[in-house]
């Protein structure tokens, strides 16, 4: 190193972080010696970096909760993509539904990108956006259930009917209308004990307005996604792929229940 | 992934630490550290550099946590500061350190988020320059510029005016 050049406003601050060697350091102390108003400014970064070591040392000390035990959550991972689980568990879904009673068919491919596929890929962005809200994850609370379902189906132009999953362990949270690159869709959160949120998203479907259950994964969410008539619905969340699936069927369930009847 | 677990499990108080130090929230900022935990091992067979684990960790942490300061400003900025309260932030100490460091957070929190996340990065998280130019995708120039004016920003609305008087050089790199 050069020890005849001038010192750098980056020498002070690498002397701030302790990081100079010690050559570097001697100059700088020299330096700082002549010019008392920058050791003042640099005294000043001194206090402030230990000032902001010590305020959030304590954070650093306390106890990891068990949300963030990495065996668990590699544990849970392992699960979640194990080979068995969701892919399988689809075809063995169209399997039965092929030629069945309930109208269950597809139309269409599954990768047509501007069908289930795209409504997947929505519901993954509204879920990232307001699942992950901890201020207003929803516009229209499920008190007020009467005139978010009038809204939606208004802004739908079709009857939108909101399944009740109580019995799996959530509880309806409320709504809103989102926007979709495929125009508004009603979007219905839902969440258990844990605080896992799972959201609805349902929007009409220009193509593919009927097909089977396709699974959907992307950055840490997960779910299914289908159509009926002419809707679709697309079931997202981050807790783990066999405990979607099988919520995903009982809101199937539900809503076609519901229309038919 | 039993390497997974020996490298990640020993960042993680410094992970909470950076979230909860950027979000000032205690259940938002866990959230995001299981987030990136739940990102990190999902790539952690396709990650490329294999070499700096724990500046592609807190790269992962650092886009969670600007992504959600950026919902949360956009949906609360009618909230007052006078809400957020740094109340569960800091364990406790004694009395006059709470209050100092009340105040040393505000300032912390006035500053711009890309001047603040260089300042705990390197201040408190100990990264190097060159780390945190990777972590946050920009050149070490822009990192020492950051830094150069974050360092003057906080000492000024802390300490007054007259504290930097000897103004720093570094131009801004951009």
């Amino acid at each position: 190193m050069n020890l005849d050049r001038p010192i750098r406003e980056e020498d002070l601050l690498a002397y701030v972080d302790e990081i100079l060697d010690a050559d570097m350091r001697a100059r700088v102390e020299r330096y700082l010696e002549m010019h008392p108003d920058v050791a003042h400014r640099v005294r000043g970064y001194i206090r402030q970096r230990s000032d902001m070591r010590a305020a959030f040392a304590p954070i650093a000390q306390e106890p990891i909760p068990a949300e963030l035990n990495v065996a668990r959550l590699v544990e849970t991972h392992k699960l979640s993509r194990a080979p068995m689980s969701w892919k399988v568990a689809a075809s063995v879904v169209l399997a039965f539904s092929l030629g069945g009673t309930g109208g269950w068919f597809a139309r269409g491919t599954p990768d047509d990108p501007t069908g289930v596929s795209a409504l997947a890929r929505e519901a993954v962005s509204n879920y990232q956006v307001y699942a992950a809200d901890h201020i207003r994850p929803v516009e229209l609370r499920a008190d007020n259930s009467r005139a978010l379902v009038s809204w939606v189906s208004q802004r739908l132009n079709s009857a939108i009917s909101v399944p009740d999953l109580t019995s799996s362990g959530y509880r309806y949270m409320g709504g809103r209308l989102v926007a979709t690159e495929h125009g508004p869709a009603g979007l219905f959160m839902y969440d258990d004990d844990k605080g896992t949120r799972v959201t609805l998203l349902v929007r009409p479907m220009k193509v593919q307005g009927q097909m089977k259950m396709v699974p959907h994964s992307q950055d840490g969410v997960k779910g299914y996604s289908w159509a009926d008539r002419g809707l679709g619905y697309s079931l997202m969340s981050s807790a783990d792929a066999v405990s979607i699936h099988d919520l995903a069927n009982e809101v199937r369930q539900q809503l076609e229940s519901h229309r038919t009847s | 992934m039993d390497d997974l677990i020996y490298l990640i499990e020993p960042m993680i108080p410094a992970l909470r630490r950076y979230a909860r130090s950027l979000v000032r929230d205690r259940a938002l900022a866990d959230d995001l550290v299981q987030d990136c935990l739940e990102r990190v091992i999902s790539q952690w067979s396709t990650r490329r550099d294999v070499n700096s684990t724990r500046s592609w960790v807190f790269a992962i942490l650092h886009n969670l946590a600007m992504n959600a300061l950026r919902v949360t400003r956009a949906r609360a900025s009618h909230i007052s500061l006078d809400d957020v309260e740094e109340s569960d932030l800091i364990a406790r100490d004694t009395q006059e350190d709470q209050l100092h460091y009340g105040e040393l957070l505000r300032a912390i929190d006035a500053l711009p988020n890309e001047q603040k996340s260089v300042l705990l990065l390197v201040s408190v998280e100990d990264m190097s320059y060159a780390d945190v130019a990777k972590i946050l995708g920009v050149p070490i120039g822009t990192v020492m510029s950051r830094l150069s004016r974050g360092r003057a920003k906080l000492l000024n609305l802390i300490e007054g005016d007259e504290a930097v008087s000897s103004r720093p050089v570094l131009r801004s790199v951009k």
